[in-house]
């Protein structure tokens, strides 16, 4: 592999990585801070274990992903130079927005969440939860612009020609603005909502069955207490994950019909649609010659008409298919890269490849939408087993449950690896809008950094995958042990489903002024 | 004074405070088993900087971001040409950041000594790395005329950056000893003071020298004035420690940092990356810059945005301002030890 396919591997391992930190950082952080509000309005105990116990978890998944940003933010220079360069008048000025409006937000205010138990008022201490919740969400929102004007880049108008030529901004609005940001944006939150409600459903179905077969269940006191948290956390969850699901089906909605008119080439990939078709048919499970891109080797079993109606609300438009877009493609952008060596590397004068591998584009969308509707299956499931106080003890159904937990992380994984490897070849894609003579493009081959070698990114994607590789032993352990071992009453004796290691105070903020169980509460 | 020039000193300031504030939590980190003589220690030693030292952090993403959002051919420039030693820092600041949080995980104490350990480690990697990567930017990187590196992964890696790196460190450790001598009680409290006394002079000189030499290659008048600050700071934190003010100590050390760091980026300037090679590959705000519409742009959202954080960022702080003490530890925690 040459330096751009190692770099490639890099990019995408360390930020399919970061994301999977993040949808758990929005989506539990909006779940803990509803939940620290409703301990805040009704004083219940439930809702202040179920702050802590989530909020715990939410802590320890937070580091990481500020672990694994740190890495992205600095990326797209060390990697990427060219891509820096080029894109540098509109990229750099969303990154650096998103670090001070947000990320100062996030972190500070998280700070003060942690060790502020205690120590300042109850509503100021709940008001810093909802700002360093609302950082994240903020954050979100400027990484997602700057992604989606890769996508499709507005505000912008081409400055100087041939190889300087560059993209000067003309419009921050229209940047933030971007109907492609907006889309992907709220997809982006939604699905984050999935994964939080996904992980509230799994893991509190495992403690209530537990609890019912221990005979601990219900009971008295604390012991009641703990079961309304676990149920708590069930029909918050199960609800949330349900109507995510919708919101999630309607925003993708959305974002398809932008991509049927700016990424058209995404969208037949994403069908496996050779031919053009009017009306066009929604391909349901495909399949190929084993290891072929070409697309007419594909069959597949097809719903007719269902993919007009997704690109453009009616059963007969005309899809275009990927045979004809290469060709046109080819004809406007080059049937070869530019013959030169010192941008384009081994691929200069080399045939361009317009067809992103139809294979990843395909399988990850349906990876997608699919894991988020065994999500939501398992969502109904739960919500319907636990209906009036009743409490599952069907062993595949709660296995089952805990194991969907992975389903909106796989789900929002394959959703970006969709997003990112079906505007391949480019990295920044022309917007189709404005007339071609004035749009603005780049190819992934002329991104890399030139002056990088193999050797160097060869060692800097082995040791970032082996450390991460580490991270996630440990972190998977030390969430599944803290799972395990439930929640813990005031006194930090054991409640009948933990152990008795617990040094988490559940229900003693105000004990909690010294700094030591603060501490053993976050760092 | 033009959009450029600004954006030049803003990207000086946003450094300028990583290091003031991540230099404490660096230094305090790296201190750990000098000071901290019992797990008790080392304990209040961490949560001394515990709520701080991710908002810190997100200083150096911050002035990361503010490099490439003004100056992409800085950042595009910087970067790769030092990659393997960026890549090192980041792994020092990813251990560091989960070792914070995972030390408390269990009650093993061999697991607490190890990531306590992890986090010494990595902030030393991390303060030596970063300073390499000032160094190498304000006094020379081995890049052609398209500022791309001329030579092997560790080609950037000359003497500016080793000054750099002994200069960042040396200043981070009496940072965070005085950090500790004012922030804590006890024992802790006094060996940092006796630390910071015997060593900031020391610990001065790779600073002092580095901004030295920036000032004689570029200067002015003026840097040398700045120069002669950071000097004469050092005299002044030295005999505030000797008297145990060690709040007015802190902030003539502080003073040190800012007035040093300020004789760096002004006689630097307007070269962001000067080319060991040939001066006419030098790299200048003029090349590196955006355009004006995005400096503009970027100049609103910064005067709106950065005093309201350096509000909150303060009112944290203040939060966070009383003495901390270490405690006999009590049952719950107890097994932490
Ligand atoms: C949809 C949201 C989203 C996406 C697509 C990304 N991130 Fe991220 N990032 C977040 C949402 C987020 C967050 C929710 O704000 C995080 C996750 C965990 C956390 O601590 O904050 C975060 C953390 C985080 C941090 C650490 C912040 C801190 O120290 O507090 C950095 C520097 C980045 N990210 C940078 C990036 C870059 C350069 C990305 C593009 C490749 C990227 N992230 C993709
Ligand atoms: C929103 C912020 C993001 C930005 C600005 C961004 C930008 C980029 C850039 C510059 C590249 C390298 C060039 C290339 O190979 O095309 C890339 C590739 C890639 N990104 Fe993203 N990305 C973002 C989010 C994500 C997320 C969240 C994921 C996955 C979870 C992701 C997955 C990938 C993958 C898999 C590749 C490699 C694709 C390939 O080379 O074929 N990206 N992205
Ligand atoms: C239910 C039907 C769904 C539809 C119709 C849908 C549609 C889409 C489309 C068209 C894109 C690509 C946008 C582009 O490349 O321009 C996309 C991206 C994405 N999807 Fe989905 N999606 C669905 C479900 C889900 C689920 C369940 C999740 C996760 C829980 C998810 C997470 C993502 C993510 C993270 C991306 C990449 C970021 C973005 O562009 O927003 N999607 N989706």
């Amino acid at each position: 592999m040459d330096v751009l396919d190692v770099a490639r591997w890099q990019f995408g391992v360390t930020t399919v990585y970061h994301f999977l930190m993040v949808p758990l950082t929005i989506g539990l952080g909006l779940l803990v801070a509803v939940m620290h509000t409703m301990w805040v309005r009704t004083d219940k105990p439930e809702w202040l274990r179920m702050t802590r116990f989530w909020g715990r978890i939410y802590l320890i998944n937070f580091v990481l992903g500020v672990a694994t940003g740190l890495v992205q933010e600095f990326q797209f220079g060390l990697a990427w130079s060219e891509y820096s360069r080029f894109v540098g008048d509109v990229f750099g000025s969303l990154l650096a927005m998103e670090a001070l409006l947000a990320f100062f937000l996030e972190s500070t205010f998280l700070g003060l969440w942690i060790f502020g138990w205690g120590r300042i008022p109850k509503r100021v201490h709940l008001a810093a939860l909802w700002a360093a919740v609302l950082g994240s969400v903020v954050s979100a929102y400027f990484i997602i612009a700057a992604n989606s004007w890769m996508q499709h880049p507005v505000g912008v108008t081409m400055d100087g020609s041939g190889a300087s030529a560059k993209p000067r901004l003309t419009s921050i609005g229209a940047v933030l603005t971007n109907n492609t940001a907006l889309a992907a944006f709220s997809h982006a939150v939604v699905a984050a909502l999935m994964a939080a409600g996904a992980l509230l459903v799994g893991i509190g179905l495992w403690h209530l069955r537990r609890r019912k077969l221990a005979n601990g269940w219900e009971g008295a006191g604390d012991s009641a207490v703990d079961h309304r948290v676990w149920r708590r956390s069930v029909r918050l969850g199960g609800w949330v994950s349900l109507a995510a699901f919708l919101l999630v089906a309607l925003t993708g909605d959305w974002q398809g019909k932008l991509m049927y008119q700016q990424q058209p080439l995404k969208m037949s990939s994403a069908e496996a649609l050779c031919e053009t078709e009017a009306p066009a048919s929604f391909s349901v499970f495909a399949w190929n010659k084993l290891g072929s891109n070409e697309c007419d080797d594909v069959h597949s079993i097809t719903v007719p008409g269902l993919l007009s109606f997704l690109a453009h609300s009616d059963f007969s438009t005309a899809v275009p298919g990927v045979n004809e877009l290469q060709e046109r493609y080819s004809e406007v952008y080059g049937a070869t890269y530019p013959d030169d060596p010192a941008r384009f590397g081994d691929k200069a004068g080399e045939p361009v490849d317009y067809q992103p591998v139809l294979a990843v584009t395909y399988w990850s969308f349906r990876l997608m939408v699919g894991m988020g509707a065994v999500l939501a299956a398992v969502a109904a499931y739960a919500l319907w087993a636990t209906r009036r106080g009743r409490v599952p003890t069907s062993r595949i159904g709660v296995y089952g449950a805990l194991l969907a937990v992975g389903a909106p992380f796989l789900a929002n994984a394959t959703g970006w690896i969709f997003t990112e490897m079906g505007r391949q070849p480019f990295v920044v894609v022309p917007n189709p809008d404005v007339p071609v003579a004035q749009q603005i493009w780049f190819f992934t081959a002329q991104a890399v950094s030139p002056g990088v070698t193999a050797a160097e990114v060869w060692t800097s994607l082995i040791t970032l995958t082996v450390v991460y590789g580490a991270l996630a032993v440990v972190e998977l352990g030390l969430i599944s042990r803290f799972v395990r071992r439930g929640i813990t009453t005031g006194d930090g004796a054991p409640t009948p489903t933990g152990t008795p290691d617990g040094p988490d105070r559940a229900d003693s903020p105000d004990g909690a002024t010294d700094g030591d169980d603060v501490l053993s509460f976050a760092y | 004074m033009d959009l450029q020039t600004l954006w030049f000193a803003a990207v000086a300031v946003l450094w300028t405070g990583f290091l003031l504030l991540e230099g404490f939590d660096f230094g305090v980190a790296a201190l750990l088993p000098v000071l901290g003589r019992t797990p008790a220690d080392r304990h209040l030693m961490l949560r001394s900087i515990g709520p701080l030292w991710d908002g810190n952090e997100v200083w150096l993403i911050t002035a990361a971001g503010a490099v490439f959002a003004a100056f992409p051919g800085w950042y595009a420039t910087w970067l790769p040409a030092l990659y393997l030693p960026f890549v090192i820092v980041l792994l020092g600041l990813i251990v560091r950041a989960v070792a914070f949080e995972w030390r408390h995980s269990s009650h093993d104490p061999r697991w607490d000594a190890t990531w306590t350990h992890v986090i010494t480690g990595g902030s030393l990697v991390a303060a030596l790395g970063v300073g390499a990567a000032l160094g190498a930017t304000t006094l020379g990187l081995p890049i052609d005329g398209d500022g791309h590196r001329v030579g092997a992964a560790f080609a950037g890696v000359g003497w500016p950056a080793v000054l750099g790196a002994l200069a960042i460190l040396a200043f981070a450790l009496v940072h965070g000893a005085l950090f500790l001598a004012l922030k804590t009680d006890g024992d802790v409290r006094l060996r940092a003071r006796a630390f910071a006394l015997r060593w900031s002079p020391v610990a001065a000189l790779p600073l002092l020298v580095w901004a030295g030499l920036v000032h004689l290659r570029y200067g002015t008048p003026v840097t040398a004035v700045l120069w002669l600050i950071a000097a004469s700071a050092v005299v002044l934190a030295w005999t505030r420690i000797r008297l145990d003010r060690e709040g007015s100590a802190f902030a003539a050390w502080a003073l040190m940092l800012v007035a040093s760091a300020a004789t760096i980026f002004g006689a630097a300037y307007p070269v962001v990356v000067p080319s060991t090679i040939d001066p006419a590959f030098d790299v200048t705000i003029g090349d590196a810059s955006v355009s004006a519409y995005t400096l503009t742009v970027m100049t609103w959202v910064a005067a709106v945005g950065l005093p309201v954080v350096l509000a909150y960022q303060a009112w944290t702080y203040w939060v966070f301002r009383k003495r901390l003490t270490a405690e006999p530890q009590h049952e719950t925690i107890g097994a932490e030890a």
